[in-house]
């Protein structure tokens, strides 16, 4: 139940700020700090996540294990220029390939 | 969900010379755009169409591995696939079923979805202007606003390839994402054990994927460090999801002290942070 909850108030508000935006004179971007800020709270977000997801190892602990190694190798297929889901593919691939050889 | 440098490149023309990946998704492309009443040529519907789809295929496969992770995260098949259909934004749908698999509070892992969905609100400012939906479609159209589409859209030369390569690549990521979400979760309980495949680094690798363009200038880099460090700093101390929450307010600091080092070195009260792109020298 709390599952749905959390399904039923993500969509909700994902969709509201996907209209405000339609709905918003356009004005409202003209405002500097506005601008900024909707530049960098994404910036923050993913990197918090993108590490978080990488060396949580849950209970509180940082953790460094494979899924370190595939990160790295994403890192260098977005320098490659690689599409999208090779990148996403690269990581999956050493992550697995490092746990098989028993890392 | 969002496409590579590489695949933004191909949306990118030549009688549109913008460099997608340092506008980050396009904030400064509507300048670019030529005459919006310019009838389009068969070639040029021909290009937009090719690129919507191209877009809409290569990122839409992706949620492949959203069902996956959604699945062995601890939700079920239905769950998975009603978020595919009405969050429709590939870093909130992660994002929250990250927070979730992590017997996070169902408030915190919402909270942290939405912050991440709010970006498009900015997307659709810029569109509003593009696109020129009526008021009625409005509401339709604001559920396809997302990274992939807007990139699409702002790289048309005029409005009827932008209403075009809209709809075109919202349709064909819309179809893609779910019907492969809904692979995703039917498939994830014969695959055994997901972390065996790799596939616990799906999440951080699209993320990085999203993030990787938006590193533009000190400001942005600056912002990242200090979210990370933010983030692990609070991870043992903070119940799951609430470190991602307290690593935000990096974007918020990094204005602050960009706004002080402004006012310094400029003469007069500009408002915070002077004029124009860059902020941070």
């Amino acid at each position: 139940m709390t599952t749905w909850i959390a399904i039923g108030l993500t969509a909700v508000g994902c969709y509201l700020a996907k209209l405000l935006g339609l709905l918003a004179p356009p004005a409202s971007m003209e405002r500097p700090l506005v601008r900024r800020l909707a530049a960098l709270l994404p910036v923050a977000l993913l990197a918090a996540l993108t590490a978080l997801q990488t060396l949580d190892g849950g209970d509180g602990a940082v953790v460094v294990d494979a899924r370190l190694a595939g990160l790295a190798a994403a890192g260098a297929a977005l320098l490659l220029r690689a599409p999208f889901l090779l990148v996403v593919g690269s990581a999956v691939l050493v992550t697995a390939g490092c746990r098989a050889l028993g890392g | 969900m969002r496409a590579t440098p590489s695949r933004m490149h191909v949306c990118v023309r030549e009688m549109n010379e913008i460099d997608l990946r340092s506008t980050a998704y396009g904030f400064a492309v509507m300048e670019k755009s030529t005459d919006l009443s310019d009838p389009p040529t068969g070639d040029a519907r021909a290009a937009t169409l090719r690129d919507s789809l191209g877009v809409g295929l290569a990122v839409g496969l992706s949620g492949f591995a959203f069902g996956v992770t959604a699945v062995s995260g601890g939700l079920s098949a239905a769950q998975a696939c009603v978020l595919s259909l009405l969050v429709f934004t590939g870093a909130s749908q992660f994002a929250l079923v990250g927070a979730l698999a992590g017997g996070g509070n169902p408030y915190t892992a919402a909270a942290g979805a939405f912050f991440l969905g709010v970006r498009n609100s900015f997307y659709g400012l810029r569109l509003s202007s593009v696109l020129n939906p009526s008021r009625r479609t409005r509401p339709l159209v604001a559920h396809w606003v997302i990274d992939e589409t807007t990139a699409v859209t702002l790289a048309q030369p005029n409005r009827p390839l932008a209403r075009l390569g809209f709809a075109v690549s919202g349709t064909t990521l819309f179809v893609c994402w779910n019907l492969t979400t809904l692979l995703g979760a039917l498939g994830a309980g014969s695959i055994g054990d997901p972390n065996a495949w790799g596939l616990d680094a799906a999440s951080p690798a699209v993320f990085l994927a999203l993030l990787a363009p938006m590193l533009r200038s000190t400001a942005e880099r600056a912002t990242a460090v200090l979210a990370v460090l933010l983030g692990l700093a609070c991870l043992p101390l903070l119940p799951t999801g609430v470190p991602v929450l307290v690593a935000a307010l990096a974007a918020p600091l990094v204005l602050l002290f960009a706004g002080r080092r402004g006012r310094d070195t400029v003469a007069g009260p500009a408002d915070a942070g002077g004029s124009g792109e860059g902020m941070v020298p």
